[in-house]
C-alpha cells in the first residue's frame, strides 16, 4: 500500500480494523452516469486502488445476432453506444456493404456523413456538459440540451425515432430526407456555432474548471496506445489516430478537416479534444452538404444503392409487382443466403473505434459476429488513471472518459 | 515506402519458416493461422520489429468450429501498424478439452479485459493471465454461451406462459 498517504492514521499494535476504506461507487450512483461498479479502496479522499465490475446490462447481443437476418441486427447496435446510435447503425450497414459488395451512390455517404457528424456533436455535447455537471456547473448541461433536442428532431424527420434510431438500411436509407429534415439542418448549422462558443467561453478558460481538470486523469501517449485507447481520449494523448482518417468508409476522404490533439491526456485535454472536434463536425456537415446540394436532376433524388436483395422495395411496389413482392418477402422472413466472407470494418463513433468483425458461413445470419467496443476497451485503464488521486478527481476522469455502459457491456 | 501485405507475407514467412498457413488476404486484410504455441512469439516479432512495427491490439476475440474436432476453438487477433496504417489478423486453434493460450497481457495491457471476455464467453484458457475471471456475465455460470453447443431459446416454443412479452 501506498504508505506515504497513509501515515496519519496510527492504529494500535495487532489491530484487525484496516487503515483504508471501502466505496462501492455505483452500480447506480449519479457520478457513473450509467450502470456500472467501481470497488474504491480510499485512504481519507485518496484512492489506493480501484476495482471495476462490469456487465450489469449484458444482453448477449453476439449471441443473438446469430440468429437474425442482417436487418434485424441493426436495432441491436443501437444499443450499444445511445448517445451516438446512427454511428453505430451506419458502421453495420457498412459492414454488411463491406461483405455483400454493395457499392453506396456519393450521395447516400454523404448524407451518411451528415449523420453521423450530428451523432458526433450528440455525443460530445452530452459527455463534455456533463463534465461540467461534475465539476459543478449545471448551467452549460441545460443550455446545450436544447440543440441535442434539435439533433434528435433532425433523427426523427429522418426515420421517425430519436434514441434508438435504427436508421438506414443496407444499402442507403429507408426514405429520402424530407425538406423538413433538411430545414432543421440549416437551423442548427446557424444558430449551433453560437452556442458551442458560450459553451467554451463557460469552460475553457473558467479558473475553477481548469483547476479541477488540468494534470487529474492523465495518461502518457505510450500507455494509451497500450490499453487500447481510441477516439478523442487516444488523441488528447497526443496521437492522431482518426479511423476516419486512416481507414475512410462512407467518403471521408472527400472532405477536408482537422484532427484536433492534446498533449497529456488529462481531463482537461479530452475536454477541449471534444470541443474542437464539434467544430470540425460542424465544417464537415457545412462540406457535406453543400455536396447534396449540388446534385441536379434524378441524381438528387438517390437515397439507396441498387440492392434488391437486402434493401427492401417501396409499399406500393411490393403490391403492384412481382419480382419487388418477392424481394419484399424474402427480406422480411430473413431468406436470403449471405456470402461466405470474414470482413473488419471500423467506424470512429463518438468515444473511439467501434469495430465489427464479421464472420459469415453462407447461412442466412452471421456465424460470428464481434463488436469492438472502444470504451469496455479503455475503461480498464481507469484504476491506473485514478490511482492516487481524489475521489472527486475520479469521479471526473470517469465522466470525462465518456463511457457508455450499453457500449461496454453489450 | 509504403509497408504492403506482400512485403509482410515475406518477412513472416522469412522469420517462422513453414510454420504459418493458410495466408489469404480477404477484403484486402492479411489473415493467416499459427500454431498456439507461436501466438506470443509471433506478436512479439510483429511489434518489435523495425519494418512492420504492428504495435497496436485492435480486437482479440474467439470463434466456435465444433466440426472441426482438435481444433475447435479460434482465437483471433487484430494488430494495427498506426504509422503505415496496415491491419492484420490471425489466428491460433486450440483443443476445446484443452484450450490452453499463451495470455498478450504482458505485451498489451489493453489485452486484460478482452481476454476476460473470451474466457467469459468461449472458456479460453489465458495462460498467464493476472486476473482471468468471467466479466459481463456472473461469476456463478458454469458454462461458455457462445459457443455453438447452447443454442438460443426456439422463438416457436409453446409451453411458456407469459402474455406480457406477447406469446401468451
Amino acid at each position: 500500500m501506498d504508505t506515504k498517504h497513509s501515515q496519519h492514521i496510527k492504529l494500535p499494535e495487532g489491530s484487525i480494523e484496516k487503515t483504508t476504506t471501502t466505496l462501492n461507487l455505483g452500480p447506480t450512483h449519479p457520478a457513473t452516469h450509467g450502470v456500472f461498479q467501481n470497488i474504491l479502496e480510499l485512504d481519507g479522499e485518496r484512492i489506493v486502488s480501484a476495482e471495476q465490475t462490469i456487465g450489469y446490462i449484458h444482453r448477449a447481443f453476439e449471441k443473438i445476432a446469430e440468429r437474425r437476418p442482417l436487418y434485424q441486427i441493426t436495432p441491436l447496435t443501437d444499443r450499444l453506444n445511445y448517445c451516438s446510435s446512427p454511428i453505430n447503425n451506419m458502421g453495420w450497414h457498412l459492414t454488411c456493404e463491406k461483405l455483400l459488395g454493395v457499392k453506396t451512390p456519393k450521395r447516400v455517404d454523404y448524407l451518411r456523413v451528415i449523420i453521423m457528424e450530428l451523432a458526433r456533436i450528440s455525443d460530445h455535447l452530452i459527455c463534455n456538459s456533463v463534465v461540467g455537471v461534475d465539476s459543478g456547473a449545471f448551467s452549460g448541461f441545460l443550455y446545450v440540451m436544447q440543440y441535442r433536442e434539435l439533433i434528435y428532431e433532425i433523427y426523427e424527420e429522418i426515420c421517425g425515432s430519436r434514441l434508438t434510431t435504427n436508421m438506414g438500411r443496407i444499402g442507403g436509407f429507408e426514405r429520402n430526407f424530407s425538406a423538413a429534415a433538411f430545414e432543421k439542418l440549416e437551423r442548427f448549422q446557424k444558430e449551433y456555432p453560437a452556442v458551442l462558443k458560450e459553451f467554451e467561453n463557460l469552460f475553457n478558460r473558467n479558473r475553477i474548471f481548469m483547476d479541477r481538470t488540468i494534470g487529474t486523469g492523465g495518461i502518457s501517449a505510450e500507455r494509451a496506445l497500450n490499453y487500447g485507447f481510441t477516439g478523442p481520449n487516444l488523441r488528447a494523448a497526443g496521437v492522431d489516430y482518426d479511423v476516419r482518417v486512416h481507414s475512410p468508409y462512407s467518403s471521408y476522404e472527400d472532405f477536408s478537416f482537422n484532427i484536433p490533439v492534446g498533449k497529456t491526456g488529462d481531463n482537461y485535454d479530452r475536454f477541449l479534444v471534444r470541443n474542437q472536434e464539434m467544430w470540425e463536425s460542424l465544417s464537415i456537415i457545412e462540406q457535406a452538404y453543400r455536396k447534396v446540394q449540388e446534385f441536379k436532376g434524378t441524381e438528387a433524388d438517390v437515397y439507396h444503392a441498387d440492392a434488391p436483395e437486402y434493401f427492401l422495395p417501396a409499399k406500393q411496389d411490393v403490391y403492384t409487382k412481382m419480382e419487388a413482392l418477392i424481394w419484399h418477402f424474402k427480406i422480411v422472413m430473413g431468406e436470403t443466403e449471405i456470402p461466405p466472407g470474414e470482413v473488419y470494418q471500423s467506424v470512429e463513433g463518438g468515444n473511439g473505434e467501434l469495430g465489427f468483425y464479421f464472420i459469415s458461413d453462407g447461412g442466412r445470419s452471421p456465424y460470428r459476429l464481434h463488436f469492438r467496443r472502444p470504451c469496455f476497451i479503455y475503461y480498464q485503464a481507469y484504476s491506473e488513471l485514478t490511482k492516487g488521486s481524489m475521489l472527486s478527481d475520479a469521479v471526473l476522469t470517469m465522466s470525462s472518459l465518456n463511457l457508455i455502459a450499453g457500449e461496454m457491456d453489450a | 515506402m509504403a509497408l504492403t501485405n506482400e512485403t509482410i507475407k515475406v518477412r513472416l514467412e522469412k522469420q517462422f519458416e513453414g510454420q504459418l498457413s493458410r495466408m489469404d488476404e480477404p477484403y484486402g486484410m492479411l489473415t493467416f493461422e499459427a500454431p498456439k504455441e507461436l501466438n506470443l512469439k509471433i506478436m512479439q516479432f510483429l511489434y518489435d520489429d523495425e519494418e512492420l512495427r504492428f504495435q497496436f491490439l485492435t480486437d482479440l476475440t474467439a470463434v466456435h468450429y465444433p466440426s472441426q474436432p482438435g481444433r475447435e476453438l479460434a482465437v483471433v487477433y487484430h494488430l494495427h501498424n498506426l504509422v503505415d496504417n496496415v491491419r492484420i489478423r490471425f489466428k491460433v486453434f486450440a483443443d476445446i478439452k484443452q484450450p490452453d493460450i499463451f495470455t498478450a497481457t504482458r505485451l498489451y495491457a489493453a489485452a486484460n479485459w478482452m481476454e476476460r471476455e473470451t474466457f467469459d464467453f468461449f472458456g479460453v484458457n489465458f495462460v498467464g493471465h493476472p486476473n482471468l475471471k468471467r466479466i459481463l456475465n456472473v461469476d456463478e455460470m458454469d458454462y461458455f454461451p457462445l459457443r455453438k453447443e447452447y443454442p438460443l431459446e426456439d422463438q416457436t416454443r409453446t409451453d411458456k406462459d407469459d402474455e406480457m412479452f406477447g406469446r401468451g
